[in-house]
């Protein structure tokens, strides 16, 4: 007889750390390198290895442009990856995304909503943003059944009900607002990273505590893939850790969709690839989609700055344009 | 016909003596459970009415009882899962749904009726998952902690199992791997229901035994829901019967399950007689075809 043998923790999350560090470096050179212009890692190389004698233009663009730009992309893909790969083990449905379940829609008609009373971006826009998503989650949630019934089919449902009338709620604000700030709301709305400033740096650290504390409930979410029941006899308090969960995720989308709008599907794509490469454990995903997702959404912009000769895309419909497809082989899988 | 697996429940356990710790020297009483006046009730619908009962500690207790007599609903109340609606119940000294749910978890394993069919976790990993409430949010778990699942895993037999993933196992299969995990965590009381429903009878009397021996042994309490009469009267040191919510008797075998009373709870002909196996009695059904 054989004894049985354990996956080992102290194996997988290492490599995984190291995968996802690469990744990330890569993936932060390569968006720091890009510009209108296309690639130009040497002059990066150059810039890096020798400050003192650096084109001071170049410099200039690098550290005040792309550099924000960058961790902006860094922050928005960590926490959105983050966030479904949260939702999709909380109500047990692989297609639970922020962006699908309506939470970014709510958010975004927060945001809205402020920008045209004329808010500070921070907190004004940021809280309204978070409410807004909640208020639209807990419709979402007890459209689905309210904490008992989240069968797959009615909270997908419940999303695409809620995003269609957030949708028509924008639509309706966009209508009423000035002309002078329509193009800049619409361009927010599919997901803008080309305003990105460092003002907005201390906000994004707002991030911080939540991931810490998502990554506190790693064994929990492990434990609720088995059920709500069956976690709480394995000593969960399954309540308490729901509503944690949901309020840090939350306003870690109302944060991202108040700084970079609308920016769907990061949160589907990403923990998926993850759960094949790495396997269902919560304390390797977490890591692993807060890195990936990163390096993801830099990429993801960088494809955006560079695909269309002139002017560019907004990364909302790059990550679309993947996502999407990603999700309707999801469903076609699940069947 | 005897191949290898069959070989094993005989042999089983072989170390059950190192495996659970020591009884905590415990305060008053030696009451592991005590239910008074419990009433439990969905919107109108009453599902128990006014149960009272003791279970003492060390005792191998089960819960009898037709299709929707309360029986879940009963395992359900003492696991914290359903808070009564009338009545109070104290299991090892505290209340099952106060706020301390991972130190009652240390105490108390729950094996549900229903187990999850999906699980994305090895079978090795699941069991281990056991030792949860044990460790504290960023631990990890160590070498005692792998060791008490595999021994846990030789318990129940399922070591031949340990990289499999859960949808790939049967249905006795995945009972056994859930028994093992509700071990892994080393109660002081086992709540079980319906553990042995999908077992075939070389793995009903291994568990059955191993938890014979745990109570024996150890100490440690089982409370379990059982469809099968005969096993319950083998194993049982005493029964509580339930009749659409109601306390329909309560003792031990011999004086619970009395012909007169069973054919009113069960509502169909049967045969009792006693079992030469030992002095308890044996109840069979009895068939249309036969009856006179």
């Amino acid at each position: 007889m054989t004894t049985p043998t354990f996956p080992s923790l102290l194996k997988t999350l290492p490599l995984v750390l190291l995968g996802g560090v690469l990744a990330l470096a890569g993936a932060v050179f390569l968006g720091l390198s890009g510009g209108s212009s296309g690639l130009n890692p040497e002059a990066l190389w150059r810039l890096l290895a020798d400050p003192e004698s650096a084109d001071p233009v170049t410099a200039a663009i690098i550290w005040q442009i792309r550099l924000p730009r960058v961790i902006l992309a860094a922050a928005a893909g960590a926490a959105l990856a983050l966030g479904g790969l949260v939702f999709q083990a909380l109500l047990r449905n692989p297609l639970a995304e922020p962006y699908i379940l309506g939470l970014s829609g709510g958010a975004a008609v927060g945001a809205i909503l402020g920008m045209m009373v004329g808010l500070a971006n921070f907190p004004g826009i940021t809280l309204l943003a978070f409410v807004g998503g909640m208020v639209t989650l807990a419709l979402v949630l007890a459209i689905a059944g309210g904490r008992r019934g989240t069968g797959k089919d009615t909270l997908l449902l419940g999303g695409v009900m809620m995003n269609a009338f957030c949708g028509s709620l924008i639509m309706l604000l966009l209508a009423v607002s000035q002309d002078d700030q329509l193009r800049s709301i619409m361009f927010w709305l599919m997901g803008d990273l080309s305003r990105a400033e460092p003002g907005q740096l201390p906000i994004l650290l707002l991030l911080l505590p939540m991931m810490l504390l998502i990554m506190l409930l790693a064994r929990p979410l492990n434990l609720l893939l088995m059920g709500r029941e069956a976690a709480a006899t394995l000593g969960v308090s399954v309540g308490t850790v729901s509503l944690t969960l949901l309020m840090a995720t939350s306003f870690m989308v109302g944060v991202i969709v108040s700084q970079a709008g609308l920016i769907g599907f990061v949160g589907l794509v990403v923990p998926h690839i993850f759960r094949l490469l790495a396997g269902p454990d919560h304390r390797v995903l977490i890591p692993a989609c807060l890195l990936g997702g990163a390096a993801y959404l830099v990429v993801c912009d960088l494809l955006a700055r560079s695909l269309p000769t002139g002017g560019e895309l907004p990364v909302g419909i790059v990550t679309a344009l993947i996502g999407a497809p990603v999700f309707i082989f999801l469903l076609w899988k699940t069947k | 016909m005897m191949g290898k697996r069959q070989a094993r429940p005989s042999s089983l356990p072989p170390n059950a003596g190192q495996f659970f710790p020591a009884p905590a020297t415990t305060t008053a009483a030696n009451t592991a459970i005590a239910a008074h006046n419990v009433s439990l009730a969905f919107q109108q619908t009453a599902i128990l009415h006014r149960l009272y009962f003791t279970v003492e500690q060390g005792e191998f207790f089960l819960i009898i009882g037709p299709n929707g007599s309360g029986k879940t609903s009963l395992i359900k109340l003492l696991a914290g899962l359903l808070t009564p609606t009338k009545g109070s119940i104290e299991v090892l000294g505290q209340s099952p749904t106060g706020r301390r749910r991972r130190q009652f978890a240390r105490q108390v394993a729950v094996l549900p009726q229903q187990l999850p069919a999906e699980f994305p976790f090895p079978v090795a990993t699941t069991v281990l998952m056991g030792r949860a409430p044990h460790l504290r949010p960023w631990e990890l778990e160590g070498r005692a902690d792998r060791q008490l699942a595999r021994q846990a895993m030789a318990f129940t037999d399922i070591e031949h199992l340990a990289s499999r993933r859960l949808d790939q196992l049967s249905g006795g299969e995945r009972q056994r791997v859930f028994i093992a995990q509700a071990l892994c965590r080393q109660p002081r009381l086992l709540l079980l229901d319906e553990p042995t429903a999908a077992l075939d009878p070389a793995h009903q009397i291994m568990i059955l035994d191993l938890l014979t021996r745990l109570c024996r042994e150890q100490g440690i309490t089982v409370v379990m829901v059982s469809h099968d009469l005969n096993l319950a009267a083998m194993y049982g040191d005493r029964l509580l019967m339930l009749a659409r919510g109601h306390l329909a008797g309560l003792g031990p075998p011999a004086t619970v399950l009395e012909r007169g009373r069973l054919e009113e709870t069960y509502q169909c002909p049967l045969m009792v007689d006693e079992n030469p196996l030992g002095q308890v009695p044996r109840v069979c059904p009895i068939p249309e075809k036969y009856r006179l």
